[in-house]
């Protein structure tokens, strides 16, 4: 992006800051980004953005289109990226399911796009309008297979922007595609957004083989290896299938060598690089003996809890997962060493509850604290398991 | 003699040769229709796209040397709508089948359809699933026997070119085998037109089904085809009393007409913001 | 410094709009704010509420503890949050729609929008009242919060309810 471009997007955007919700927000970060192709459905609580694109996407020359449902929606996504365009969608948690194959499809090929998950109450129908963080599984193990992607975990309407941009730039350098995680909550709040500025925008196109046809190889390049993105129109007449492929795009189903060469690599890919891709927020660790382990508007809410569990001189730390797949083991594993208890509060059932688990192996107690139904957690709720935590009652 | 077949041959991927298909099988003269009509037109093969869905019919863009997208099950369509929509420049052609692109792909076909992106849908009708072994498929003819209709079917086939035609296409044709010229011809007047062109080729699956018990080789199954089929200009000719009782599917172009076309309509309203001199 | 405000009422009485327009008008004054917002799926008739947040540093949790300013519009939004208010707190009621304590502050924000001639204005009247007397916004970003947020064509009649809010206490 030129500075004459990126002027041109900052005179739509408006006044700096703005005070907007989290769904507009998602597009204000996409657009910046880079992105010029939007194809959605509408689907409470997440229809803003698509609203937003609708408008944006035809005044900076990008395209938008209301596909006949969510499943079609990835589709041109994914088709889009493949004509060369920076590609994204947004939908809920009904809309989410539909696409998991689709996303599969994207791994497989290696599609970087962006997909925004607004999540709203399920299972099923459930309560459209109320918030939940009820898909934060679905989008690590939703589609079938073996499979390894990226997907980050906005707090806040400034992070909705901001994490939106980041997810472009990871989907490009990794060719894969990136889930956002929002929730009703965060998507439709209002709060103070700052737009960045030109010099502070850093974006991450994707990278073009710089050999000839011959010797392009679309789908190799080493075990771990992002291989350079022949896209169509290039000239590299590139195979792409979702079926078990070769180096070279072709299919190979018949050969268990070349299907675990494949889909290690699309996995050590996402893993080898976790040092990069793990993001954390961090607050009064230093001599915790406790910590509350959150992510989303929930950790809003436990911030809140913890300072007042601190201002009661209690030794309570705070630690956020904004990057949530791959998720940070590593780092939950050498927390679990200091303290002696985690509280993973979550507007679902538990489900982050289970790798925090996993990754402290037994090295201090992991507890949950579900919520369903719609409120956000109060800091009461919070404060209050966590000196049950504390005080070594059950649950 | 064969200067035409070298030509086309220099289109096919040969590292995967030989194909898939099963003797008898149409979806080869499809491919031969198909890379003619491209030649014919002087296209550029770098800006062509070939997409498909799942199936046997869906294999044809792995033996094209260009740019291809190997899909999902039913969803072709869709993939293509994005595809194009991003990069209008590029040719896009559609290979489905009967089951990819009517059954669970009938709700895209339906929407790009209405929608009339300028795609080209070349959809092979075999009757059946043939890739999983012959199932029943949205065209099955009534009573006709297959893996998943043992004791006949039960219900009506889609006539699906009248359903693209209701659908809003401004050009649908059909035709068996048998017609290689004429196949040829519409397929370049189909992606010459800027539209959703949509053109249905009959293609035998000796494998999967075929129309009428007893029907063998490719020879009898043509026959086939050429007794249970009209040319829709010779429809036209009929009397009323001659159409009322007239129950042949009917082949050739049966749909040219002129619409608004999707990328088109998209380009003039960007024009009207970039006009300004923004971009 | 943490100002908690809760608007509640009926839906259609620019609560939520309410809620935006106090939210950007903080903004506008260099501050830090949050808006949230809950309503059931009628247009009409049904729960409304917002709570707007304002504060000079960062807000962790978005949502209203103990407000410091309750608004309610309607008789049940009264029954349901007066008894939540904070000890110092600022409650205002649409005098004309809720029977309420004395010691809240009743203003006919209703009968003063029919003087102005149109009803919906109500809430912007409600607006001027609540800084005129909290004080947590200043007048001016109020009035170019309300002047981005309404129907073009509306300025004058918007300008002159808050202007009535501000007079009205």
């Amino acid at each position: 992006m030129d500075e004459r471009e990126y002027a041109a997007i900052r005179k739509l955007l408006g006044e700096s800051p703005a005070f907007i919700q989290g769904d507009v927000a998602c597009a204000y970060g996409a657009v910046l980004a880079g992105c010029r192709f939007f194809a959605g459905y509408p689907i409470t609580p997440a229809t803003e953005t698509s609203e937003s694109m609708a408008s944006l996407m035809p005044r900076v020359g990008g395209t938008y289109i209301q596909m006949e449902d969510e499943i079609a929606s990835i589709a041109a996504v994914i088709g889009a990226s493949w004509a060369g365009q920076k590609a994204m969608t947004t939908t809920s948690g009904p809309g989410f399911s539909l696409m998991q194959e689709n996303i599969g499809y994207a791994c497989m090929t290696e599609t970087p796009c962006v997909i925004v998950d607004v999540q709203r109450s399920g299972p099923s129908t459930g309560q459209p309008t109320e918030p939940a963080q009820g898909d934060m599984m679905q989008s690590r193990w939703g589609s079938h297979g073996d499979y390894e992607l990226i997907a980050l975990v906005p707090h806040s309407v400034q992070e909705c922007l901001d994490l939106v941009i980041e997810a472009f730039n990871l989907a490009e350098r990794f060719r894969v595609p990136v889930i956002v995680l929002t929730d009703a909550e965060v998507g439709h709040m209002r709060e103070k957004t700052v737009i960045p500025e030109f010099k502070d925008l850093h974006l991450v196109e994707r990278e073009r083989p710089t050999v000839p046809r011959e010797s392009y190889v679309p789908f190799g390049g080493g075990a771990a290896a992002v291989p350079p993105m022949g896209f169509f129109g290039l000239g590299y007449r590139t195979y792409v299938t979702g079926l078990t492929h070769t180096e070279k795009g072709l299919p190979a189903t018949s050969s268990a060598a070349e299907h675990t060469k494949l889909v290690s690599r699309l996995c050590e890919k996402i893993r080898q690089a976790s040092d990069a891709l793990v993001k954390v927020e961090e607050r009064y660790l230093d001599g915790a003996e406790y910590a509350v382990v959150s992510y989303g508007v929930t950790s809003r809410v436990a911030l809140n809890a913890v300072r007042l569990l601190r201002r009661r001189k209690k030794k309570v730390g705070y630690l956020r997962l904004i990057g949530l797949w791959p998720f940070p083991e590593a780092r939950l594993a050498q927390l679990g060493k200091q303290v002696k208890g985690l509280l993973v509060p979550e507007m679902n059932l538990g489900q982050i509850v289970h790798p925090v688990r996993e990754a402290v192996a037994g090295k201090c107690r992991v507890a949950q604290l579900p919520k369903i139904g719609g409120a956000i957690h109060t800091p009461a709720e919070i404060a209050e398991a966590v000196d049950k935590l504390m005080t070594g009652s059950r649950r | 003699m064969f200067k035409k077949a070298e030509r086309i041959r220099q289109y096919l991927r040969s590292e995967m040769l030989p194909s898939i298909f099963c003797s008898g099988c149409g979806n080869g003269n499809v491919l031969n229709y198909t890379l003619r009509a491209i030649d014919e037109l002087r296209i550029d093969i770098d800006k062509v796209v070939f997409i498909s869905g799942i199936g046997c019919s869906s294999r044809l863009p792995g033996y094209i040397d260009a740019d291809g997208l190997h899909t999902t099950h039913g969803r072709a369509i869709a993939f293509a709508t994005g595809v194009k929509t991003a990069n209008p420049e590029l040719t896009v052609i559609i290979f489905t089948g009967d089951g990819d692109c009517a059954g669970i792909g009938g709700n895209h076909l339906i929407h790009a359809a209405r929608r009339n992106v300028d795609l080209t849908v070349i959809e092979m009708n075999n009757y059946n699933y043939g890739m999983t072994g012959g199932q029943l498929s949205p065209t099955t003819p009534t009573e006709g026997r297959t893996t998943t209709s043992p004791f006949g079917n039960l219900e009506e086939p889609f006539d699906l070119a009248a359903l693209v035609v209701g659908a809003g296409a401004p050009f649908v044709a059909r035709w068996p085998m048998g017609y290689p010229y004429e196949t040829v011809e519409t397929i370049k007047r189909g992606i010459e037109k800027k539209g959703f062109s949509f053109i249905e080729i009959l293609t035998p699956c000796p494998t999967g089904y075929t129309p009428e018990r007893g029907l063998k080789t490719s020879r009898q199954i043509w026959d086939w085809y050429k007794q249970n089929t009209l040319l829709a200009s010779k429809y036209r000719q009929l009397s009323d009393e001659e159409r009322a009782s007239e129950d042949r599917m009917l082949i050739g172009v049966l749909q040219d007409v002129d619409k608004r076309e999707f990328t088109a309509e998209w380009a003039k309203l960007v024009t009207q913001f970039t006009a300004s001199g923004e971009k | 410094m943490r100002t908690e405000i809760q608007l509640a009422g009926f839906g259609g009485q620019g609560i939520v709009l309410s809620g935006l327009i106090l939210g950007e008008a903080a903004i506008l004054d260099g501050l830090n704010a949050v808006q949230t917002q809950s309503y059931g799926p009628e247009s009409r008739g049904g729960a409304a509420r917002s709570d707007v947040i304002i504060s000079n540093m960062g807000i962790d949790y978005p949502k209203v503890v103990s407000p410091n300013v309750l608004v309610t519009l309607s008789q049940p939004a009264y029954d349901k949050y007066h008894s939540l208010i904070s000890e110092k707190g600022l409650l205002i009621v649409d005098a004309d729609l809720v029977e309420s304590e004395a010691s809240a502050l009743r203003v006919p924000f209703s009968k003063l929008a029919d003087e102005l001639g149109r009803r919906i204005v109500a809430n912007v009247i409600m607006l001027g009242t609540l800084a005129k007397v909290s004080e947590c916004v200043s007048r001016e970003s109020l009035e170019r919060a309300v002047l981005r947020n309404i129907p073009k064509g509306t300025e004058e009649l918007n300008l002159k309810a808050l202007a009535a809010g501000f007079g009205s206490s």
